[in-house]
């Protein structure tokens, strides 16, 4: 039922996956997710909706092969099928108009970023995109996203594609150079964390979207819980995004190792 | 729908002659039955049912006990009004068959109910027995022989069931729980098109995710939803009304009525200072993991903490499946963590007891008030406050008070927090115009759970926030009979 009708490895850890999903294709709007099971005996894993096409009936996917689940994941090829796909969770982003708005993603968080600049651009907001990775290969859907920005930034780690440094630098230039309204930032609970700081510094509203270890995705299990501002919050009901001027990073990030 | 008193009427020939058989004085010298159980240092090594189950001599035995009533109060202890001397009675006689079609009457779950049901606290509880100072009739044992009877000889079930008339007119209900199955199950039998959406990968709820199977073992609830799909019931997993399918969706699609039976969702935390560390978790988690992903066993990948010194928070069947299953999973202490004494506890008797004999230590008049990890963010130690017994509080249970200064630090490597639930929010956020309580329940009409859309019905813990299987159910069965009369009234 949910098969893969595409597939196009992106890097040798990073693959993006089309899958019939029509009732979720017509209901999803950007900053939704899925949950997704590969077997009989697979885990449920929470992978942000990167886009859609309701006539067609697909979601895409992007996957990092980082464990033995998105290992599985990235092991479907097209004809394959995933045993569960359910979704759209979450809620889905606010988008503002008439803004400035600076859209950063680190790695795979390109992906869910991609709906949001789509969303944001159509809405009639400037969009100013920073991508980074560790390196050139690593930098995904670059053409997607310029199709959508007025601008786009790339920073690498190694300085091997675009400039030489973290993703922070290329914001703060953005920054420094014009009024910036709203920052969204996707990517490692580690790289938010230092967008959140940066922004704070400058007074600018700034949502992040969070990928925490789940179960259900619909509010019964709480693994997914984060402290927002003094309160804890369910990622999959009360989110995936939020402020992240609020959000206790630190304890998100001892939080995704439990199972390490 | 059949009525049960046409399945087995009391005034038939068979059942007066049981009646004459025995007087009642020696029926009530007949000892109550003992449930046959696994030996507990057995069955801490496994997943195996506890609860053995009644051979055909003990429940024959048992049900002669049974006075057979003209007013049977038992009855009215039942929230689906089970017709239980007419089951029982069948029992005594030997038509184990027909007794079981006496259940399944009314119960679209009798062989869960006859496992998880507090009947001590419902049918027993009124078993006239009581006011003669013995012990009640064990009616639940007997559902539960009479329903796996059932289930294990399906061909003698088919033969004397009619298919009803169907009528060309579909019902859809969210959620497979109790609640859900129990509308569908009712439904179906008065000719309708039902067609159940679950959110999880697996139909059943609660009874799948939650009870675990060394008390409700699955294959039995399997057998109950294999039974309401042979009926002709429609299920769609992996299908969240309100997410993936919009209740304007279900209405254009021509559901002429929908009954909500969600469930409770958001686990409750108690906001205490170190309740995010590594390795403390919700019940709900915890059960989800092992017993809907299969954690522990071969070829499932969703891993679980195995603590070997866990503490459970809470006094509820919910903290005693999961303080049992962390003996089942490696604990060599595991404590029930409870506030009150353990004369308030919720739980059922017969859990606190199986727990009691598989080790479980039981700290009540604790409260935990902080949680200590280590370096690497992994809870290892609780510090617990020393409660007593004040005055009794809206509940009319004496409510605890801490005792100044009397703290206990206890060392731990997983906490489980087992107090309560919050009534899932994505179907009261995603229906305009719906009534919704303060706590986030639907609110209903307490007669027919009508909600304030007329062609929603709501039940179970969507509408109370916890509950038992068996009140879920009884509101799935008053919902399908008053959404049954209204939608018999507009065609």
């Amino acid at each position: 039922m949910f098969e893969v009708i595409e597939k196009e490895q992106f890097s040798p850890k990073v693959s993006k996956l089309i899958v019939n999903a029509p009732m979720i294709a017509r209901s999803r709007r950007a900053g939704h997710f899925v949950i997704v099971r590969v077997g009989g005996g697979g885990e449920r894993i929470p992978l942000t909706i990167a886009d859609a096409d309701p006539e067609q009936g697909t979601i895409t996917l992007v996957v990092q092969n980082v464990g033995v689940s998105t290992e599985k994941i990235c092991a479907l090829n097209a004809g394959d099928s995933f045993t569960d796909v359910v979704g759209p969770l979450g809620q889905a982003t606010t988008i503002p108009s008439g803004k400035t708005v600076v859209c950063c993603g680190g790695g795979v968080g390109v992906a869910p970023l991609l709906p949001i600049i789509k969303a944001m651009k159509t809405a009639g907001n400037k969009v100013i995109s920073v991508l980074a990775a560790r390196t050139k290969e690593l930098i995904i859907l670059e053409n997607q996203v310029r199709e959508h920005s007025d601008e786009v930034i790339i920073m690498t780690d190694d300085g091997s594609y675009g400039r030489k440094g973290l993703v922070t630098e290329g914001v703060e230039e953005v920054i420094k150079r014009e009024k910036v309204d709203e920052v969204v930032t996707i990517g490692p609970a580690i790289m938010m964390k230092f967008v959140a700081l940066l922004t704070k510094k400058y007074d600018i509203p700034t949502q992040c979207s969070l990928n925490t270890i789940m179960v259900d995705g619909t509010g019964m299990c709480g693994a997914c819980r984060v402290t927002v501002d003094g309160k804890t919050k369910f990622v999959c009901i009360d989110g995936p995004e939020f402020d992240a001027h609020k959000v206790d990073f630190d304890e998100m990030i001892m939080r995704l190792k439990s199972y390490n | 729908m059949a009525e049960t008193s046409q399945l087995a009427p009391r005034d038939a020939a068979w059942r007066d002659e049981l009646r004459k058989a025995i007087n009642a004085k020696e029926r009530g010298a007949i000892p109550r039955v003992k449930m046959p159980e696994l030996d507990p240092a057995y069955r801490v090594t496994c997943n195996e049912e506890v609860n053995q189950g009644l051979t055909m001599e003990q429940a024959q035995l048992e049900a002669t006990r049974c006075l057979d009533c003209p007013k049977p109060t038992c009855m009215e202890g039942c929230p689906v009004s089970i017709d239980i001397p007419g089951f029982v009675k069948n029992i005594q006689r030997g038509d184990i068959a027909m007794a079981a079609r006496v259940l399944k009457a009314t119960s679209a779950l009798p062989a869960v109910c006859g496992r998880v049901c507090p009947q001590e606290k419902q049918c027993e509880s009124r078993c006239i027995y009581h006011k003669m100072k013995k012990e009640p009739v064990a009616i639940g044992y007997l559902e539960r022989f009479a329903s796996d009877y059932a289930n294990e000889h399906d061909d003698e079930m088919a033969a004397g069931t009619a298919a009803p008339e169907k009528r060309g007119v579909k019902v859809a209900v969210v959620g497979s729980g109790p609640a859900g199955l129990s509308f569908a199950g009712d439904m179906i039998k008065r000719g309708y098109d039902v067609t159940v959406f679950e959110a999880l990968h697996e139909i059943g709820g609660v009874l799948k995710y939650g009870i675990p199977e060394f008390r409700l073992p699955n294959s039995v609830v399997e057998k109950e939803i294999d039974s309401l799909r042979s009926q002709g019931v429609e299920f769609v997993k992996d299908c969240i009304i309100g997410k993936t399918l919009s209740m304007e969706q279900l209405e254009a699609d021509g559901y002429k009525a929908v009954f909500v039976a969600s469930g409770a969702g958001l686990p409750r935390f108690m906001g205490i200072p170190g309740e995010n560390l590594i390795g403390i978790m919700s019940s709900n988690e915890y059960l989800t993991r092992i017993n809907l992903m299969g954690a522990g066993q071969p070829g499932c990948d969703t891993p679980v903490l195995e603590g070997k010194s866990v503490a459970v928070i809470g006094g509820g069947n919910t903290a005693m499946d999961s303080v049992r299953t962390a003996r089942r999973h490696g604990a060599s202490r595991a404590m029930i963590i409870y506030r009150r004494s353990l004369e308030e506890m919720p739980a059922r008797v017969e859990e606190v007891h199986h727990a009691q004999q598989e080790g479980v230590e039981f700290m009540t008049l604790y409260n935990p008030i902080e949680y200590i990890g280590d370096d690497k963010g992994h809870v290892k130690m609780v510090r617990l406050q020393h409660m007593q017994l004040g005055e009794p509080d809206e509940s009319g249970r004496r409510s605890p008070v801490p005792i100044p200064g009397d703290i206990l630090e206890v060392e731990v490597d997983e906490v489980i927090v087992s107090v309560g639930v919050s009534p899932n929010p994505l179907i009261p956020n995603a229906v305009h115009g719906l009534d919704v309580s303060r706590r986030g329940t639907i609110v209903v009409n307490d007669e027919t759970m009508q909600s304030s859309i007329p062609t929603l019905y709501a039940g179970g813990d969507i509408v109370r926030g916890g509950a038992t299987v068996i009140l879920a159910m009884g509101d799935g069965r008053r919902a399908a009979l008053a959404a049954h009369k209204a939608l018999s009234a507009q065609s």
